[in-house]
């Protein structure tokens, strides 16, 4: 079971060690973590997707919870919320594959962004099922490279992941 | 007026009211040492780094203040690491700072670097690196603050050199703001009312006292709650002292070397309620196997213990203080059941249990414990190192304050007990401190004996003799099939003469006929005393609950 995590953290030098070292010291598997800062540049989000059941899950948000630079955990709930992956892949494609290519990224509103002679370079954002079926449509191409920024995510409607403001 | 950042250090430690630091100096900490000239505070210097944590250790256990430790970096800094790691399993506050190389050259590998934060972040409650002198008089109070609050553990300060001699203008903080770290210290009410409702419907009901009463400060709630209710009550090891053991509802301590009685109580009970304990795997066993019949409530102060090991029925996360001080108000009376019928004849077995197998030729080390816990009256702080002699004086001394039993129970640190007996003793000058100890544990620390003397401390050591590792012995003994490998000394020194090279007076028995009197002569003595027993090798601590098996399943019990 995969479960994606919001963490906010203070944004100082040596959290993200904090945070891996935990993970691995407790043996939990994390899936993919992205980080970034947030509206407030003293803090930043992770989101982090872990792989576990629900004893794992609980057990990986009390031990965040536990660190003094870990301000606030949330976990996502799938359905209220809007879950997004960043990947570029870079394809094997010759003159006379080009053009069938552009057509099945079109269809996923992919955009090329480097075009080469042997190959074709394209930016898609979505979800989780939406890239793994265009990473499946693409394979038979030859994938030479694929990079993804891992999950990011945030709540439907105009509930927010924020920490509540210091009185 | 503008001070070093070596100086705002210390007077951060004075306005935190700090009276000792342990510690050990050297080069990248000179401004620190050179600034600790000029304050009150008293610094202890130890043989070892890794003396000085323990000893601070031990300081704040007894004296439940924070503990302060020191170090250089490098060598001085890894060497605290056991002792941060020993504190931090069995959750004592204190602070270990380290002196680090100057800023400018982190991360070059420059003579006597080490990346301690990186190294310590696993095993303490927080660290800092320190990269501004302007941020020391916030760290020094944060720190004291992390450390003491919520679930107690230590927290490490790293002061590079250059930060060290920076010129700041000082000013301490008044208030913390930590928004990561908000312990939650009140239970919530409506558990509390569920939690007090099943104890009144039980009929067996036992609580488990866990070192959390101890640090909680929480004897006191315990003692009406099971006055009140007439529950018996089991400590794990870290909860020795928590509830007295001369009461008749102390039932002692379970575990994998619990006493019977105490473990087969908690294999009947119908109810558990586990107060200031983590469900460590040494206190339950199996899993499966412990109190099979029973719901548990469970109170602990760090959410993340609920549910981890064993799944509460009712978990309340909050101070046991003040959680069992709201339980007591909502019980109800109760008299003597049969339930406590039960349990009192449980207890009646312990005390029949045959002595007599041991023939005056051969010391007995349960009948020293009993006669020191009786000549003593239990009173006295007792250290242990780690081995047989820890298990046996858990099991057979009749602790009966709280913050008496200071032994290395979560990591299981040998060479813990010396320094800790001389942080005990610093902080309980009038108190009579003995470390209980056996040679392989012994020869880990023993210099700290010079720190003792140096000091005017007057710590008495037991020291279990046997020319080996006991403890690890049994365990090839029942797990490797008595492959015995590296357990034996082939040579011993001889203690009395090293204790007496350091002033300790010394003496050494072999015969049951002798430790009355040399008992008497070790409480007597003014200074510090070695007392040495011969023991053998074979000598066994049981009863003995083998790896995967229910704490009922005892062998010798």
């Amino acid at each position: 079971m995969k479960t994606t995590l919001s963490v906010l953290v203070e944004n100082q030098p040596g959290v993200l060690s904090r945070i891996a070292g935990l993970f691995s010291r407790r043996g939990f598997n994390i899936d993919s973590l992205a980080v970034g800062t947030t509206e407030n540049p003293d803090i930043s989000r992770m989101t982090i997707v872990v792989e576990g059941d629900e004893y794992v899950v609980e057990q990986v948000k009390k031990q965040l919870n536990k660190l003094v630079d870990v301000i606030k955990v949330s976990k996502i709930i799938p359905e209220d919320s809007v879950t997004r992956e960043l990947v570029l892949i870079k394809v094997d494609a010759d003159s006379h594959m080009r053009s069938e290519i552009i057509q099945i990224a079109e269809i996923f509103r992919a955009s090329i962004v480097d075009v080469s002679q042997k190959s074709l370079t394209i930016e898609l954002t979505g979800d989780k099922d939406k890239i793994a079926a265009f990473e499946e449509l693409l394979r038979p191409f030859g994938i030479k490279e694929l990079v993804r920024t891992g999950v990011i995510a945030v709540n439907r409607g105009a509930n927010t992941i924020k920490i509540e403001e210091e009185v | 007026m503008k001070i070093t950042g070596a100086q705002a250090l210390i007077k951060s430690l004075e306005i935190e009211k700090v009276k000792y630091v342990f510690g050990y100096p050297g080069g990248a900490i000179l401004p620190v040492y050179d600034a600790l000239n000029y304050s009150k505070i008293k610094h202890i210097l130890t043989r070892s780094e890794q003396a000085a944590a323990h000893a601070a250790s031990g300081y704040a256990r007894v004296s439940g203040n924070v503990g302060v430790c020191m170090a250089t970096s490098g060598p001085g800094a890894t060497n605290l690491v056991t002792g941060i790691a020993t504190a931090y399993m069995d959750s004592i506050p204190i602070i270990a700072i380290t002196g680090q190389v100057s800023t400018s050259v982190i991360g070059k590998d420059v003579f006597q670097e080490v990346d301690i934060t990186g190294a310590t972040a696993p095993f303490t409650k927080h660290n800092y690196l320190i990269k501004d002198a302007n941020d020391i008089p916030r760290i020094v109070k944060e720190a004291f603050y992390i450390a003491s609050t919520g679930r107690p553990g230590p927290v490490l300060i790293d002061l590079p050199k250059d930060v060290a001699e920076t010129k700041i203008n000082f000013k301490y903080p008044e208030n913390i703001s930590l928004r990561g770290y908000k312990p939650n210290i009140i239970g919530h009410s409506l558990q509390i009312s569920r939690a007090a409702e099943l104890i009144n419907k039980s009929r067996c009901p036992v609580i488990c006292a866990g070192g959390g009463i101890n640090s909680a400060g929480a004897e006191e709630e315990l003692m009406q709650l099971a006055e009140k209710t007439c529950i018996p009550v089991v400590t794990t090891l870290m909860g020795i002292g928590a509830f007295p053991a001369n009461h008749p509802l102390h039932m002692g301590m379970i575990g994998m070397h619990g006493i019977p009685a105490a473990n087969k109580t908690v294999t009947e009970a119908d109810l558990v309620i586990a107060a200031g304990s983590r469900f460590a795997d040494r206190t339950v066993g199996k899993v499966e196997g412990f109190a099979p019949k029973a719901k548990i409530i469970h109170i602990d102060i760090d959410p993340a213990e609920i549910g981890k090991n064993i799944q509460a029925h009712i978990p309340i996360v909050g101070d046991v203080k003040q959680i069992l001080g709201e339980i007591v108000k909502k019980v109800e009376h109760k008299v003597p059941s049969a339930w406590n019928e039960y349990a009192s004849s449980l207890k009646k077995l312990k005390e029949e249990e045959n002595l007599g197998s041991h023939s005056d030729e051969r010391l007995n080390p349960i009948e020293i414990i009993r006669q020191l816990s009786n000549k003593t009256k239990g009173k006295a702080i007792i250290t242990t190192e780690v081995g047989c002699h820890q298990m046996w004086t858990a099991q057979y001394y009749e602790f009966i304050k709280p913050r008496t039993f200071i032994s290395s129970g979560g990591l299981g640190t040998m060479g813990y007990g010396l320094p800790a007996a001389i942080g005990a003793q610093m902080a309980k000058k009038d108190e009579m401190i003995i470390n209980i100890c056996g040679d392989g544990s012994f020869q880990m620390n023993l210099t700290e004996m010079a720190t003792a003397v140096e000091n005017n401390l007057p710590v008495k050591i037991v020291l279990f003799n046997n020319s080996g590792l006991g403890l690890v012995r049994q365990l090839q003994e029942f797990y490797c099939d008595k492959r015995y490998n590296q357990v034996y000394f082939s040579f011993v020194p001889d203690f009395i003469k090293l204790a007496e090279s350091y002033n300790f007076k010394a003496m050494r028995i072999q015969k049951q006929s002798e430790i009355s009197d040399a008992i008497d002569s070790l409480i007597s003595h003014e200074g510090p005393f070695l007392l040495e027993c011969i023991l053998d090798i074979n000598e066994n601590v049981y009863p003995m609950v083998l790896n995967g098996s229910p704490i009922n399943e005892m062998i010798g019990g």
